[in-house]
């Protein structure tokens, strides 16, 4: 048989509902556009045809292995560092600075490809960390020095050490199943799990938010979000993080609703996070790279917070 | 040998230039783009860098890339053979004789002679490439080339970025993105009372349009 779901990897079962979840969300965004053409629904429907091309770029990075996988985050570190530098306040004095810490991410993601564990987790928190205020040293500027260095240790964390953790995810040991460079193990199932969840955690709390939410959590930061969808939101995240933990990864069904009721809450404390950067600096959305979702620090704002504590609470107990 | 010079053209700009700008670089819309289908017409756009030139050939398809022409000053594009030689076959460069030095020059008659045979023209009314990511005051070249051509559209484009990516009197790239906002094009026929103030104003709307920050 052709198609012949039963003896597909559980990745790859997992990735078809999610397809079929996304092909029901298009359809309703046609039904909803041409039942109610008084209500603007471009916004939506931006958003779904965003998701469709994402989906189409994880799952293609998926299949062809972690080579590719690593690649492909190497890319969207590089692409998110480059939107926080060009929103944040930067030095002129410090153009070789940032040239430093661009050059941070090939190294950082070949440390992932390598498998070489000791040195992707202290490369950026412990040498960039050091090499960068050592360097702008060296061009002898005082103004604004600690703030630029802020600015600059922030944005290697933000988007090249926390995104990192990501891509080691599809490096951690696989059980069983013959694992190389080009072909993913078990640790393709853990970075799907880990995506998807967060990703689902940031609608489904957007949508608890819409429908219940009254009182507001953090009215100085991001009017928008309230108690009431943080906590349906947390719930739907950990009974979805329940019922997938089986599928996709070594946890048993508490141990999956407890990670999931953690990323639900790490994913909140992303997402309000750069919300603050973006509201010191002033503007609404950190770029407009994908369409409806703002640029790429948007979307995966929440994942910065998520990743690391997946990644060590994975690697802690199971490998 | 032309049809080779265009050839290399074309490839210099499909396989390097367009990918390092949409990659390395990355652009972004702020508006609709507001671009000529074809010529005659003029690019009026900020100039902070050499990636100015490379930006607004990337902008327009590569179908007219043949009409494309970023007007240039000759004494500085053509100081020697090979630099002469890249300038005006890969670039395509209209070079003009900078008046002052030479009395008998005229540039813009050079511009409209190049208009009248449809080109495309990218001019930048600053002149040269000035202090990173600050705007100088325009020069009167604009309003004359305007008043040569009164039916020639011209298309104010302002560019944000590029001051920080590859600022003047630097040789080391630095990505940042490019934020691009486009206006409605301008004849001299429409808007030639007060042509000076009203570009100036164009600009100025442009500049205000893009909240984000230049070099502290």
């Amino acid at each position: 048989m052709l198609f012949d779901f039963e003896s597909m990897r559980t990745v790859t079962q997992v990735f078809m509902f999610l397809l079929a979840g996304l092909s029901l969300a298009t359809v309703i965004g046609w039904v909803l556009s041409l039942t109610n053409k008084q209500k603007d629904y471009t916004e939506l429907k931006q958003r779904i045809s965003s998701w469709w091309i994402m989906i189409g770029i994880f799952g293609l990075a998926l299949i062809m292995g972690p080579l590719v996988t690593v690649l492909l985050f190497a890319m969207l570190s590089f692409i998110a560092l480059k939107e926080y530098f060009s929103m944040t306040p930067t030095r002129l004095v410090d153009r070789k600075v940032l040239f430093w810490a661009y050059l941070t991410i090939p190294i950082q993601y070949y440390w992932i490809a390598t498998g070489w564990y000791g040195m992707f987790i202290i490369f950026i928190p412990v040498y960039a960390f050091l090499f960068i205020p050592f360097r702008m040293v060296l061009a002898g500027e005082t103004k604004n020095y600690l703030r630029a260095v802020g600015n600059i240790h922030w944005g290697l964390m933000l988007t090249v050490f926390t995104l990192s953790h990501l891509a080691y995810l599809v490096m951690l040991p696989s059980e069983g199943e013959y694992q190389s460079l080009t072909m993913s193990g078990d640790g393709a199932a853990l970075l799907l799990y880990l995506v998807m969840l967060t990703q689902l955690n940031d609608v489904a709390q957007y949508v608890w938010g819409k429908i219940l939410g009254t009182t507001p959590i953090a009215p100085t930061i991001s009017p928008n979000k309230t108690r009431e969808g943080l906590i349906g939101g947390v719930i739907t995240t950990g009974v979805l993080a329940m019922i997938l933990a089986g599928l996709l990864t070594p946890m048993i069904w508490w141990q999956g609703l407890l990670v999931g009721l953690g990323i639900g809450i790490a994913g909140f404390i992303g997402d309000v996070s750069l919300s603050a950067i973006k509201r010191d600096i002033g503007i609404k959305d950190s770029g407009q790279l994908i369409p409806g979702h703002g640029g790429i620090l948007d979307r995966l704002d929440s994942l910065t917070f998520t990743a690391p504590l997946f990644f060590h609470v994975m690697r802690y107990f199971y490998f | 040998m032309k049809y080779i010079n265009l050839a290399l053209r074309w490839l210099f700009f499909a396989v390097i230039i367009k990918p390092i700008v949409k990659i390395v670089i990355g652009l972004r819309y702020q508006n609709q783009p507001i671009l000529p289908k074809g010529g005659p017409a003029i690019l009026i756009a900020n100039h902070n860098s050499h990636l100015d030139t490379m930006v607004l050939i990337s902008l327009l398809p590569l179908k007219i890339l043949h009409k494309v022409q970023p007007v240039a000053a000759a004494d500085y594009f053509l100081k020697n053979k090979f630099m002469a030689w890249f300038a005006l076959n890969i670039i395509g460069i209209l070079p003009i004789e900078r008046q002052g030095k030479d009395k008998t020059a005229d540039p813009v008659g050079q511009c409209a002679a190049a208009l009248g045979m449809g080109k495309i023209l990218i001019f930048f009314p600053e002149g040269s490439r000035g202090e990173p990511e600050k705007m100088t005051d325009l020069k009167y070249g604009v309003v004359k080339l305007a008043e040569r051509c009164p039916t020639v559209p011209l298309y104010p484009i302002y560019m944000h970025g590029l001051g920080k990516a590859l600022p003047k009197g630097d040789a080391l790239f630095v990505p940042f993105f490019c934020d691009v906002v486009f206006s409605e094009p301008m004849t001299y026929e429409a808007n030639g009372e007060n042509f000076y103030d009203n570009v100036k104003v164009r600009f100025a709307e442009l500049q205000d349009s893009i909240k984000l920050p230049k070099w502290d």
